[in-house]
């Protein structure tokens, strides 16, 4: 009886260990927009922090909860970016079907992609995504009169959302009492970031999620606990890239543009350096990642417009050198000794 | 009807035959030990009982049903549950999440989304008594992987427990274990079989744990069936003593 009460205190004091966190995070930020220019920030430069944060966040599901490394999720990100933008600019001038097109498009891409390469592990299931990505790069960057070719996709921009009888702005960019100049448009980005990190959420604790872990962390233990591991690899997959499209999407939105970029293997690598930077086992690591890595970004590339990715790679390297586990993966431990 | 019913198995590594028509029946409720020399083709039958791969040739008949051709995870879903001789956990994952991972997948509900609070209950119940059984109950909130080999080992047995099965299969289960874990587990394994009338095949090298506990052993040397019988049997056979218990002497 005395070590069910002991277990039941332990249990509640854990629960408020996670819930503190979380508390301290969402506070963040709901109040960027009062908090961030003080420090020289713009909200622009935190809306680019969630929606990097969410591609990585969607990356995670595979890296940290399944344990697959993709090289390749910027196809789905761009994807996401391309399908949104060319919604605006050819189709129809409005911004849920231009996010529901681009989600879509690039989530359904990986989906059949993922049906193809499930099979494959460590190195070659990278290499495969990789090139699968690079296939979408030429496209953008060649189809010139379609998606703008190396200059991007311009020419559309995003919409005011009607509902009813309301009508959401989110393309102004006026200030509003303490709230400074387009916090319309990053509370649009939060609001979503919101429900895809809840999806996730749910998602990470659910018992498909425990099979996703079972798989990370002993693929064959988990087959012969009856889990027919492809297909939820296919499935972690598939899940992963449709949030990292929702991800391109808002992208596309925040700067009504897309660029080639957006879909070469080197953003790929950012957001699996954003996620290992913050810690891929732990849930909000990749957003701590991309928070870390954009306004970094943002600092040292406008003093050292060539040199600022020297920097982040000596960051980086120390970083994986001394918390392997990430910065969040590092507090835990410390919290938990 | 038998339980299981090996019928004359035979698998190829191309010109290498690791076993060669080799036939093995358990009964509802029986300990079957499955023993031989290193290299006997101890390893590769389990693997083909339990779907690792399937034979060159022959028939498995699980409870009245041909599984020959029947991946691994199918097999678990008709009562068929294994561990290993590696130990094959989840290590950074507690002792209760390895538990629970099996018990979820067993009831059916690896895709879900969300549990319902009876489900979430039910399972918490099921964790528990299977803890309970293995011993782990005070070690629940442990990650496995920190925990010393014999309850690594329990632990592996109690996530096999938790798939509810007819069958358990166990891969040297004292591998690599010092005198006390050995004699830890071989307690447990009694217990399983005779207080929760668990049917067992296990394959061993330690023939004190094999002659405590088996009602019928099967001898096979260099991929063959060499002798099947009860202890005393095998302990009085000339060709198992010569091919096997004589080099040990």
């Amino acid at each position: 009886m005395s070590s069910v009460i002991a277990a039941t205190a332990s249990v509640q004091r854990s629960a408020q260990r996670r819930w503190l966190p979380v508390a301290v995070i969402w506070l963040a930020l709901v109040t960027v927009p009062v908090w961030f220019p003080l420090l020289g920030g713009y909200n622009a430069l935190a809306g680019s922090v969630l929606v990097f944060g969410l591609a990585a966040m969607g990356l995670n599901l595979l890296l940290g909860f399944t344990g697959v490394l993709s090289f390749g999720h910027a196809a789905y990100f761009g994807l996401g970016a391309y399908g949104a933008g060319l919604m605006l600019k050819y189709v129809a001038a409005s911004t849920p079907l231009a996010m529901l097109a681009g989600t879509l498009f690039g989530g359904l891409a990986g989906t059949l992609f993922g049906l193809v390469i499930v099979r494959r592990r460590g190195v070659y299931f990278a290499m495969c995504t990789i090139a699968f990505g690079q296939i979408f790069y030429y496209i953008a960057y060649k189809w010139n009169d379609f998606t703008g070719g190396f200059d991007g996709l311009r020419g559309f921009h995003r919409e005011p959302i009607g509902i009813g009888a309301l009508t959401l702005d989110i393309t102004d960019e006026q200030p509003f009492l303490f709230l400074s100049e387009g916090f319309r448009f990053y509370y649009f980005t939060l609001a979503m970031f919101t429900i895809a990190v809840v999806l996730m959420g749910l998602l990470v604790r659910s018992p498909f999620g425990r099979t996703l872990r079972a798989i990370r962390e002993n693929e064959r233990r988990a087959r012969f606990l009856g889990i027919p591991v492809e297909r939820h690899i296919w499935l972690s997959f598939s899940v992963s890239c449709f949030f990292t499209a929702l991800a391109g999407t808002l992208y596309a939105l925040l700067n009504n543009f897309a660029d080639p970029l957006a879909l070469h293997y080197t953003q790929s690598g950012y957001f699996v350096i954003m996620a290992v930077l913050g810690g891929m086992r732990s849930f909000w690591g990749p957003l701590l990642g991309a928070a870390v890595f954009w306004v970094l970004k943002d600092f040292l590339s406008s003093a050292l417009p060539e040199e600022w990715m020297a920097f982040l790679g000596v960051i980086f390297v120390l970083a994986v050198l001394f918390f392997p586990r990430g910065m969040l993966g590092m507090l835990k431990r410390r919290s938990a000794e | 009807m038998s339980m299981l019913d090996v019928q004359k198995v035979t698998k190829n590594f191309g010109s290498l035959v690791a076993v060669q028509e080799v036939s093995l029946r358990v009964e509802p409720g029986e300990l079957r030990a499955v023993i031989g020399p290193n290299g006997a083709g101890k390893t590769t039958f389990f693997n083909m009982i339990s779907g690792f791969f399937p034979p060159s040739s022959g028939h498995i008949v699980f409870d009245g049903a041909d599984v020959t051709a029947l991946p691994a995870h199918k097999r678990v879903t008709i009562g068929m549950a294994r561990t290993f001789q590696i130990t094959e956990i989840f290590p950074d994952l507690s002792v209760h999440e390895n538990v629970l991972s099996a018990v979820e997948v067993a009831a059916g509900r690896r895709l879900r989304l969300w549990n319902t609070k009876s489900d979430a209950a039910r399972d918490e119940q099921t964790v528990a008594e299977t803890l309970t059984m293995v011993g782990l109950s005070a070690k629940a909130n442990r990650l496995v992987g920190e925990l010393a080999h014999g309850d690594q080992r329990a632990t592996e047995i109690a996530m096999a427990l938790a798939l509810r099965p007819r069958l358990l299969l166990l891969d040297e289960p004292t591998a690599g274990m010092g005198d006390q874990e050995t004699y830890e587990i071989t307690n447990l394994i009694r217990r399983l079989h005779r207080e929760n009338q668990y049917t067992i095949v296990l394959i061993e090298h330690d023939m004190r744990v094999v002659f405590h506990l088996a009602d019928r052993i099967s001898v096979l040397d260099q991929g063959r069936l060499l002798a099947e019988g009860t202890p005393a049997e095998i302990a009085a056979n000339e060709a198992v003593q010569a091919a096997y218990l004589g080099k040990a002497a």
